[in-house]
């Protein structure tokens, strides 16, 4: 449908569908694990009814080095990526970003729904799409000038996700009645956990309250997520009752923090590995107004952030929970994306935590 | 783009004839199951009884050597798995022999037998053109072997293999040798009967037939079981109604390809070093892959590494400028995949990366290929500007 609009506003558009996984040792290409064929097919048929040609181009290593890699190392160092953004950030917007502009083209078009504004100087800004419920900016928040510069978001002014299927379906492109793409796309089975067993080497370890009593077994520090509830197994129960949630990962002792739901409160967080999209309309070195996401379906929060020793620090004004490093915090001036960094630390909200 | 377009992949398939077109048609119009007994059914079977009989008059075979099927991929299945089954039941070691560079079509085949039917699978080293020298068959055939299988050209490359000389050595060890000549027919001369093979593969589509028809030749001395099971048509080998219009059509485009070998092996060979010398003169970092242009080399064959470029970069921005060509073998994604030809050939990754082929066939013209010559070092120079898909990016 991206592309659909592309094609309507007279730009000269080319469909290229990536290929981004392939399983190792293997010369055929139907083995791979997400980016189906059918997938590839539908895009195939879908760039025929729009007359435009279509090309697979095999971004499999990049995948592989960038976002694969990555994940499996951040899982192995306790902390909890978010491939979608890397993907974004090194390949859509960068690996093909690059070799599309060296082949000729001008920008990368995506079905994002997210919104290019130009300000009053003509720069370009990122923005919430109008259909908030399905605003897809937080994953494109690691996109930098340089990138914006060179994509296109047409669906983004679109009221809602249901009006473009409903012109999608009227056009004939088949895509309409797939299912939204969702979790992790080299993950087929769905099975993180298990993934990253065959990946990341586990160990059974202690699983210790906030004071360091043994509670417990776990089968591998690095398979637990911060925030994460189920799949503790703690024989004893709390004593009073409530459920117990993982407050902490250390890979190092490989041993897991559990406690209630309070202790995952977060009064802090910062980063390091931070960007910014677009001109930055304030002085970020002074503490200013904004609000704060954490994650691709949750709620932004109001905060305050200020860049200090080249840290990105978001202190939220009311305590978030389930925050992990590893995450991305994305932040906002109103429906404006204005940068964002990966997740290095966080300062609870609970002081009595180890 | 689109019908202006020059057409250089002759390799993937090439223009249904005139000849056969009106030939196809026609039969297509003959009611009539050639395994009926009434009169429909005897003009149907004298239909596809001439027709074999003129494919096997291409072919250097005896008719009832050609089994017909609905294409070369099932062709070289029926004659690997058919033949392995058939000489394992018969005592010989569960093992096959094959160059490195095969097709698909083999390649898989024999993974198949791997992985269900035990088999010991023996890729021998090819040299750097993709050849096969028969000495390195001879010494790996001391152990013994159900079957040796060989393309009779590659489909990439375009090298011919010696196949006389390595059918002989097989021949001589006791075992029997299959060709994969689907590339071959149409650009060399294909006799079966001096080749000393035991069965040979071939497919109408790239000689101007249409898709959907192909032939075994199984020797008569040649023991196989067959794949598919039913009727009992064609020796029992390949069950199932038999096509004649498909048939038909193949025997037309055979009959003409053998007439007009010499003359467009001639034509395209001249065109072919046109091609060769324009590139080889106009871009730096080309090198022809294969052997060397002659007798060794299908004539509609030119194939190039163009190092610092990725295939699919070449291929779009060829496509662009109006040339269908290609990196390698067709394949069903879409994905440009590293050739295992030449990686088979011992060329670097590196230089593998940038492949491309351009195969001539009916049709092509000097024309053509000067048009090409045209953008084809501007589009270089681009593609090697976009480097390879795995080079770090700078945008983040």
């Amino acid at each position: 449908m991206a592309a659909a609009r592309a094609v309507e506003a007279g730009h000269d558009v080319v469909g290229v569908h990536l290929a981004l996984s392939r399983m190792p040792g293997t010369l055929r290409t139907g083995s791979r694990g997400c980016c189906t064929i059918e997938d590839s097919m539908d895009a195939r048929r879908a760039a025929d009814v729009l007359g435009i040609p279509f090309y697979v181009w095999d971004f499999s290593e990049r995948f592989k080095l960038d976002v694969v890699d990555d994940f499996v190392a951040e899982y192995a160092a306790g902390r909890t990526p978010n491939p979608c953004m890397r993907c974004n950030e090194r390949i859509k917007f960068a690996a093909l970003l690059e070799k599309a502009l060296d082949l000729g083209f001008d920008a990368v078009c995506t079905g994002h729904y997210a919104s290019i504004v130009l300000d009053a100087d003509g720069n370009r800004e990122l923005h919430r799409a109008s259909d908030e419920a399905k605003d897809q900016s937080y994953v494109l928040g690691v996109l930098t000038t340089e990138q914006l510069a060179h994509a296109m978001f047409p669906l983004g002014a679109t009221p809602s996700k249901a009006v473009v299927r409903a012109e999608a379906a009227e056009r004939g492109l088949a895509v309409a009645a797939k299912p939204d793409s969702h979790d992790i796309c080299f993950i087929s089975d769905g099975d993180t956990r298990g993934w990253l067993a065959e990946r990341v080497e586990l160990a059974p370890g202690d699983i210790l309250d906030a004071d360091g009593t043994t509670l417990g077994r776990h089968e591998g520090a690095q398979a637990y997520t911060v925030g994460q509830r189920r799949g503790l197994r703690i024989g004893t129960p709390a004593p009073d009752g409530r459920p117990r949630f993982v407050l902490e990962v250390r890979p190092v002792t490989n041993q897991i923090v559990v406690g209630p739901k309070e202790a995952l409160a977060v009064a802090e967080i910062a980063g390091r590995r931070l960007s910014w999209a677009g001109c930055l309309p304030l002085d970020p070195a002074a503490p200013f107004s904004c609000s704060v996401q954490i994650r691709a379906h949750s709620d932004p929060e109001p905060a305050t952030a200020l860049l200090r020793d080249g840290e990105l620090v978001v202190t939220p004004d009311a305590p978030l929970t389930g925050v992990a490093p590893g995450q991305t915090a994305v932040i906002y001036l109103g429906t404006r994306v204005l940068g964002q960094c990966t997740i290095d630390r966080t300062v609870s909200a609970a002081p009595a935590r180890v | 783009m689109g019908t202006m377009a020059i057409y250089l992949d002759h390799a993937a398939t090439t223009p249904l004839r005139p000849e056969v077109l009106e030939g196809y048609t026609e039969a297509l119009r003959v009611v009539g199951n050639p395994s009926s007994i009434h009169a429909h059914g005897q003009t149907a079977k004298r239909m596809l009884e001439e027709a074999r009989e003129r494919v096997a008059a291409a072919l250097g075979c005896d008719p009832v050597e050609v089994i017909f099927t609905s294409g070369g991929t099932e062709a070289i299945n029926t004659a690997i798995k058919g033949m392995f089954w058939a000489r394992v039941a018969a005592g010989a070691p569960p093992r096959v022999l094959l160059p490195g560079g095969e097709h698909h079509a083999t390649l898989d085949t024999v993974a198949w037998l791997a992985a269900h039917e035990g088999a010991e699978v023996l890729e021998l080293p090819v040299d750097g053109r993709a050849a096969l020298p028969p000495d390195v068959l001879d010494g790996a055939l001391a152990g013994g072997a159900a079957l040796v299988t060989a393309l009779w050209a590659s489909n990439e490359v375009g090298t011919v293999q010696p196949v006389a000389e390595l059918a002989a050595v097989a021949a001589r060890h006791g075992i029997p040798m299959h060709a994969d000549a689907v590339a071959a027919l149409g650009q060399v001369p294909v006799d079966f009967r001096s080749s000393g093979l035991a069965a040979l593969s071939v497919s109408a589509h790239k000689i101007g037939g249409p898709v959907g028809i192909g032939a075994l030749v199984l020797g008569r001395r040649a023991i196989a079981e067959p794949l598919v099971h039913g009727g009992g048509q064609q020796r029992g080998i390949r069950s199932g109604t038999q096509d004649v219009a498909g048939a038909v059509a193949f025997g037309i485009a055979a009959t003409l390809a053998a007439e007009e070998l010499a003359a467009t092996g001639a034509e395209l060979a001249e065109l072919r070093d046109r091609l060769i010398a324009g590139v080889l003169g106009s871009v730096p970092g080309a090198v022809l892959r294969g052997a060397e242009p002659g007798p060794n080399r299908l004539p509609g064959n030119a194939h190039f590494t163009f190092a610092g470029c990725d295939g699919d970069s070449l291929l779009f921005l060829l496509d662009m400028e109006g040339f269908s060509v290609s990196t390698g073998p067709a394949c069903t994604a879409g994905v440009s995949e590293l050739s295992h030809v030449l990686l088979a050939m011992g060329v670097p990754v590196e230089e593998a990366r940038g492949a491309l082929r351009f195969t001539l066939g009916a049709g092509s013209t000097a024309a053509d290929v000067d048009a090409l010559l045209q953008v084809l070092p501007g589009v270089v120079t681009r593609a090697r500007r976009a480097g390879h898909s795995d080079r770090v990016p700078q945008l983040h």
